[in-house]
């Protein structure tokens, strides 16, 4: 199984009866609140962009009402576009006939809800083999292979619990492994861990960093929650008002926040999670000094490795060990203390 | 404000209405239509209700000819399955052991055999109905009105054309108190399916379930305690309504308190009305008790 890349292309939504009228009107700058007023439509998604990398996890990320959960639904079609195409494997989805669609639906998405969204009557074992059930796979089969799956999300021995016996993480547990079970190439996660408390969320994310390891499926995940953004994210898209306000890798959107509005939201993040040491190391001059740390470690790790080995010094070497520069406690320390702002920036 | 007519013209006094003669032609104009057509079509008419004769004949000479005792035991069977409980099962056995007693067995089972293809009627006519009135808005503005009349229009005036159709005997009776109990049926069911959580039919859309699939394994299972409630009307419905239908020829209880009415046998009237009451009642508590069984899976709820 190969996962390809998701193309969003020129993507428009336009929620009310006659949407498509506005989307030139809207192109040509049609305002969300003058659209609103004026024809009383409301703009759910302007113009969007995003390559989602194949294989990768992609998070969307924004406030409520910016358009997230709308976007990830244009991925499977759950809402029909305005305007635009969102193209898996050289398809564009949105011109899917309803057959096909339920094909795709069927063999190459599933879906993780925010609020679980588990069939009541149903226990875990058969609310996990729904998507097999529907593709009209052989009991015997979609058992087998769903049994394996709730072991593998932590379930194993809760098959027979209706989800109403559950607490919210099981719950969420379900979910993911009825999503996993349909062993799709895409995986929706749509604001997947936010009704979960705080320790649950951290441990559900390793849940899914761990699989993702080896599945190496096209994750795309919806999430207003920036620290979970960047510890999951190998490509971030930010979304403000149903436009893409930034989009790039966690560090890049640390280190270059695009305007006030990231700026603000990227403040209170702990940097020494997020940059890697090759972003603020020095050229180096003459011979290496101090220990090696790998390219990509981030900071606070290195900090940790510096701080363990009593060292101030130390150099940054690639997958060869080729030494490729320099770097010093101080300048880690400064480099995590230091908030960098869009005027900062532009200075 | 008497006198005032005097100073008015008469048709701001007495409302003008159509003069008595073109009524009555009028009136005599549709009677006579709707009559010729009926005799015009008797036959298919008869050849197509006498499945339900044949049924209905079955079913009362089952209940009526068997040995009340293995009547009896099959009844608490099922109230006892159904319910699991066994208060309401001895409730059932003293209450027919009472309607024994007092002479009323056979009545009870000429009546019992009609509420249960009445409701069995019912529910198949009516969850179809619901479950399209749930799919589209526009059946649904259709069918509200039609339920509306079904529901106010007084039982005694749609009688006239049943038994104009249909004559006299068990089977108008029996589409009488189908028109009568079905609207309950059909309402709850398209409330239920329509009640259902949108975010779980989001998530059956987007593991590609077609429409029946999501119906069979989504909306159905999900709506069933309403579509229980639904039912639970519908039995209560056709027994009072069995009362009206022995005015057009339908045995058993109802037939009975017609006749205590007719002659003021106040003690007959209230024997057979009790012995209504007791099965109303069993058959109440055991479907809800049922329904409520059917819905186990929602009573544990985690902290």
């Amino acid at each position: 199984m190969v996962s390809h890349a998701i193309e969003v292309r020129n993507l428009y939504k336009i929620f009310g009866p006659r949407g498509g009228d506005y989307v030139d009107a809207v192109k040509n700058g049609l305002g969300k609140a003058e659209l609103n007023q004026k024809y009383g439509h409301v703009l759910g998604l302007r113009d969007i962009n995003i390559s989602m990398p194949a294989g990768g996890i992609m998070v969307v990320m924004g406030l409520s009402g910016s358009g997230k959960s709308t976007l990830i639904r244009h991925i499977n079609r759950l809402i029909d576009p305005t305007a635009g195409e969102v193209l898996y494997d050289g398809v564009d989805v949105c011109k899917m006939s309803e057959n096909d669609l339920r094909e795709f639906r069927r063999h190459k998405t599933a879906m993780v809800f925010q609020k679980f969204a588990l069939l009541p009557h149903r226990t875990v074992l058969e609310n996990t083999v729904y998507g097999l059930e529907i593709q009209g796979v052989a009991q015997a089969e979609r058992e087998k292979r769903a049994r394996q799956w709730i072991a593998r999300v932590g379930l194993a021995g809760f098959e027979n619990h209706y989800p109403n016996q559950l607490s919210g993480g099981m719950q969420q547990r379900v979910g993911l492994a009825r999503a996993l079970t349909n062993d799709a190439d895409i995986l929706l996660m749509d604001e997947a861990y936010s009704a979960l408390d705080p320790l649950i969320r951290v441990d559900m994310q390793t849940v899914l960093l761990d699989l993702q390891k080896e599945l190496k499926k096209t994750v795309v995940f919806i999430t207003h929650d920036l620290d979970e953004a960047l510890r999951l994210g190998d490509k971030i898209a930010i979304l403000r008002d149903g436009m893409v306000v930034q989009q790039g890798t966690g560090q890049e959107i640390v280190l270059n926040p695009a305007d006030e509005y990231i700026t603000a939201f990227v403040k209170e993040v702990n940097r020494g999670r997020v940059v890697n040491v090759e972003t603020i190391m020095a050229p180096l001059s003459g011979n290496p000094e101090g220990m090696p740390i790998a390219k990509g470690t981030v900071l606070e790790m290195a900090a940790r490795a510096m701080t363990a080995a009593n060292q101030t010094l130390a150099h940054v070497v690639d997958e060869a060990g080729r030494p490729i520069g320099a770097l010093s406690l101080s300048a880690i320390i400064s480099s995590m203390v230091t908030p960098t702002s869009h005027e900062a920036q532009a200075a | 404000m008497a006198g005032l007519c005097e100073l008015l013209p008469g048709f701001l006094c007495k409302f003008p209405a159509f003069s008595d003669a073109s009524i009555r032609g009028a009136r005599k104009v549709i009677d006579d239509g709707f009559k010729s057509l009926v005799r015009s079509y008797v036959n298919i008419i008869d050849a197509m209700v006498q499945p339900l004769q044949w049924f209905l004949n079955y079913l009362e000479r089952l209940f009526v000819s068997s040995p009340w005792p293995i009547i009896l035991i099959a009844m608490l069977a099922i109230v006892y399955f159904g319910s699991r409980n066994i208060k309401i099962t001895v409730g059932t056995a003293l209450s027919m052991f009472a309607i024994g007693l007092l002479g009323l067995w056979n009545d009870t089972m000429v009546t019992l055999a009609m509420v249960t293809v009445c409701t069995l009627i019912a529910v198949i006519v009516g969850i179809p109905i619901g479950i399209l009135m749930a799919r589209s808005d526009r059946v649904q503005s259709f069918v509200n009105p039609v339920l509306d009349v079904m529901q106010t229009m007084p039982s005694f005036v749609y009688l006239i054309p049943v038994v104009m159709i249909f004559g006299i005997g068990k089977v108008p009776g029996l589409i009488a108190v189908v028109i009568y109990a079905v609207p309950p049926m059909i309402r709850l069911t398209n409330l239920g399916i329509r009640l259902v959580d949108k975010e779980v039919l989001e998530a059956a859309d987007a593991f590609g379930s077609s429409g029946w699939q999501k119906l069979r394994n989504v909306q159905m299972p999900l709506a069933l305690p309403t579509i229980m409630a639904g039912i639970n009307q519908t039995i209560m419905m056709s027994l009072a309504m069995v009362v009206v239908a022995s005015m057009v020829g339908v045995g058993g209880l109802g037939k009975n308190v017609l006749q205590a009415i007719n002659n003021q046998f106040f003690t007959v009237g209230f024997l057979n009305g009790f012995a209504l009451v007791a099965i109303a009642i069993i058959f109440d508590r055991t479907s809800q008790a049922y329904g409520k069984r059917l819905q186990k899976h929602s009573e544990v709820i985690h902290g």
